[in-house]
């Protein structure tokens, strides 16, 4: 399928402040780390993580990932001077960039805050007077270290070690850029705070950081987006987020996942969530030519709950494995699961669901459901459920369905003078409501959007 | 009558249809003029469901011979959704299931591609309040369109969709599938009300049954008898009493 619907695939040309040379060693962390002045405790995890991505090997498992050409890639691009509060202010090609991806307007029209990353730094960021007022804090990753080294000498790293796996060794090696959130307690942010990030250079590595903290009885939506150019070499990305979610407090986190098919996207995101707490992914995967992500809920204390909602799309040349991970630790605490991917021209979608309970708990309560539309017959999906259940009194429901997109509903559509295109859509778009509906308004309609982009692609 | 006054007419000659490799319509010729109402009846396999897919455009259901003309067009020759547009309805034995679709979008959606309506001067809230007059008339419950398309629907919520559908859509030649099968007598009476509401000189209908009770409540003109893939008797409705009381097989061995 041609790549020409893929709207983001423009590029900038590359002028940087910055630039390390390509490749992973040593000096490359040592630089990174005494580019951003950060202190010394940080400087060592750098290096300890890089030892062991370095000894790691590629996972056994999911997707070929012996391609990725680590040698040739950039683990660290500067593209401007300094991060701005005004997009004014920043560079031309990049606000241009930023402005034809929606996101000043988005910003004025719907959002609490937005922190732009360009390459390796956030090159924007602000939150709106009301939050910054109540105390809330949303900063890019280097911002929060420099402002609050404590809470994130604390927390860095105490969700997703560096030796979780390989790809949060490599992020904690060279990360850069990312969000700190921090909600105090009791507030309640009404509307999304986003991050967008762009990769713009070709073999470019991007490997952005974010720790959320939302404490007592604290509220927040966070949403990221993120595009690159398209590239006939391939780029990476992998992310760490890191999420607390406190006593009472509710945290939810949305991705629209819209890389070129030139991606690799290989991301580690989990969050702990502490007595009655709240916590909900809602991830939608439509770009990257291949994407593992699972993310993931540890539900510490009683009454904690975790909500994990996806959206897969592979489409030719698409490989996307996701999944999702909980673990109860503790009695009364409740998970819901629900994946949707939909596979087409060749496209491979791949569903990996782990619920543990640990033992000598009760009152523990876990579904996962997961639908997988096949759209043609070169397309492939699977599920590999994993449940581990070591308490008695657990209720567990899991349930998997593998639907073709069937020329009975699209006949029952079209008899009504509807297009096949539009039957199509309409058939895709109704698979995956449970998922979308629970994304804001705008968001709802640029997924549906996406999808229907890719649809006209193949059916057209 | 000479062919352009056919215009009007929905004319099925000697029409061959196979399903999986086997031959089920065996040379079927019927013509139903817009303003008439032919009901076809038949034994449970003869055939009707398989005629209503094949004039929709099912893709499962080969045309091996014949001809189906409307508007002087080839309705052969179009695909379903043109065929739709071009006046045809097929209200369904047995309605699909789309989950996560809402059911004013649906009918939104169907409606504007029908009349081949510009987006732009739509107004959904005339549309609405048109869907819930008729959602009235139909006796159907509130929530009843913000649901999703006959997902969970009981089997008389289905065969009204089916009619709310067809009142909306105002076709030329509307297709009824046994409308009445698995309804109570009050259902039967309402499904009935919202067909004889639309009937006129604008539309022809072709009322697929298996029993004779909804005939009581939609009185046909013309009455067909569907045996074993072909037509074998034509009349008016006095022949879909005489078979209520001598049953099929007795009918088929008059032939
Ligand atoms: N989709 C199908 N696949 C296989 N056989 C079919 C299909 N549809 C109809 N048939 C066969 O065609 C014959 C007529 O069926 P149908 O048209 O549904 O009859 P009726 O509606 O009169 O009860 C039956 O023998 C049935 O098994
Ligand atoms: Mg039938």
């Amino acid at each position: 399928m041609p790549d020409t619907e893929y709207r983001y695939g423009f590029h900038d040309p590359e002028n940087y402040v910055y630039r390390a040379k390509p490749g992973l060693s040593h000096d490359v962390v040592s630089e990174i780390s005494w580019l951003k002045k950060e202190p010394e405790w940080m400087s060592k995890v750098r290096h300890k993580a890089l030892d062991y991505f370095l000894k790691k090997q590629l996972p056994e498992w999911g997707p070929f990932l012996g391609n990725i050409p680590f040698d040739e890639i950039y683990y660290y691009i500067k593209p401007s001077e300094r991060q701005e509060q005004n997009w004014k202010d920043v560079p031309e090609d990049i606000r241009n960039t930023f402005d034809k991806l929606g996101i000043p307007e988005a910003e004025k029209k719907y959002l609490a805050g937005v922190g732009a990353q360009y390459e390796s730094e956030v090159v924007y960021h602000s939150l709106k007077e009301e939050w910054t007022k109540q105390g809330v804090v949303f900063l890019d990753m280097d911002g929060g270290l420099r402002e609050y080294p404590e809470l994130i000498k604390e927390y860095f790293g105490s969700i997703v070690p560096y030796t979780d796996n390989k790809f949060s060794a490599l992020n904690t090696a060279v990360w850069s850029g990312g969000s700190f959130v921090y909600i105090p307690e009791g507030v309640e942010v009404a509307i999304p705070l986003q991050a967008y990030f762009r990769i713009n250079a070709k073999n470019m590595g991007q490997f952005e950081r974010t720790l959320i903290i939302a404490e007592k009885g604290s509220r927040v939506h966070y949403i990221e987006g993120c595009t690159a150019p398209v590239y006939s070499t391939d780029s990476l990305h992998s992310a760490v987020v890191e999420i607390i979610v406190k006593e009472g407090a509710r945290v939810t986190y949305s991705t629209v996942q819209n890389w070129s098919k030139n991606v690799y996207n290989l991301v580690t995101k989990r969050s702990i969530v502490f007595k009655d707490g709240i916590m909900e992914w809602v991830d939608g995967n439509l770009g990257s030519g291949v994407s593992m992500k699972y993310p993931g809920a540890i539900l510490k204390e009683r009454g904690a709950r975790a909500e994990i909602l996806s959206v897969a799309m592979a489409s030719a040349g698409q490989q996307q494995d996701v999944g999702s991970k909980v673990i109860h630790m503790a009695s009364d605490t409740s998970s819901s699961i629900v994946s949707k991917s939909i596979s087409k021209d060749g496209g491979r979608s791949s569903f990996r669901g782990l619920v543990k309970v640990v033992s000598g708990l009760s009152g523990v309560k876990a579904s996962v459901r997961c639908d997988a539309l096949i759209m043609d017959d070169t397309s492939r999906s699977d599920t590999y459920p994993y449940l581990d259940i070591n308490s008695p009194e657990v209720e567990v429901g899991h349930e998997a369905t593998v639907t073709k997109i069937g020329e009975e509903k699209l006949f029952y559509l079209m008899s009504r003078g509807i297009s096949e295109i539009d039957a199509a859509k309409m058939i895709v778009s109704g698979f995956i409501e449970p998922v979308v509906k629970r994304l804001p308004m705008e968001f709802a309609v640029e997924m549906n959007r996406l999808i229907d982009l890719e649809i006209e692609g193949s059916v057209g | 009558m000479s062919s352009a006054s056919k215009q009007n007419t929905l004319v099925i000659e000697d029409l061959h249809v196979s399903v999986e490799g086997k031959e089920i319509l065996k040379g079927v010729n019927v013509e139903i003029p817009k303003g008439e109402v032919h009901a076809l009846m038949g034994p449970n396999g003869a055939g009707k469901s398989t005629l209503a897919y094949a004039l929709m455009g099912h893709p499962k259901y080969r045309i091996t011979e014949g001809k189906v003309s409307f508007h002087g067009k080839n309705l052969l020759d179009l695909s379903i959704d043109k065929r739709a547009r071009e006046g045809v309805f097929l209200a369904f034995q047995y309605p699909k299931e789309i989950p996560g679709l809402k059911v004013f979008h649906f009918l939104k959606n169907a409606y504007i591609a029908r009349f081949g309506i510009d987006e732009g001067s739509f107004s959904s809230m005339d549309f609405f309040k048109k869907v819930k007059a008729k959602t009235e008339l139909l006796k159907m419950k509130e929530d009843f369109i913000t649901r999703y398309l006959n997902e969970g629907f009981s089997g008389g919520e289905k065969k009204r969709m089916e009619i709310l559908q067809l009142s909306l859509l105002k076709p030329e030649i509307a297709i009824l599938d046994e409308p009445d099968s698995g309804l109570d007598i009050d259902a039967v009476r309402i499904v009935a009300g919202g067909v004889n509401s639309l009937r006129g000189p604008d539309i022809g209908v072709l009322l697929i049954t298996h029993y004779q009770r909804i005939l009581n409540y939609i009185k046909p003109d013309v009455v067909h008898i569907l045996m074993n893939g072909r037509i074998v008797q034509s009349g008016g409705p006095d022949l879909a009493e005489h078979l209520d009381n001598v049953g099929y097989e007795f009918a088929g061995a008059e032939v």
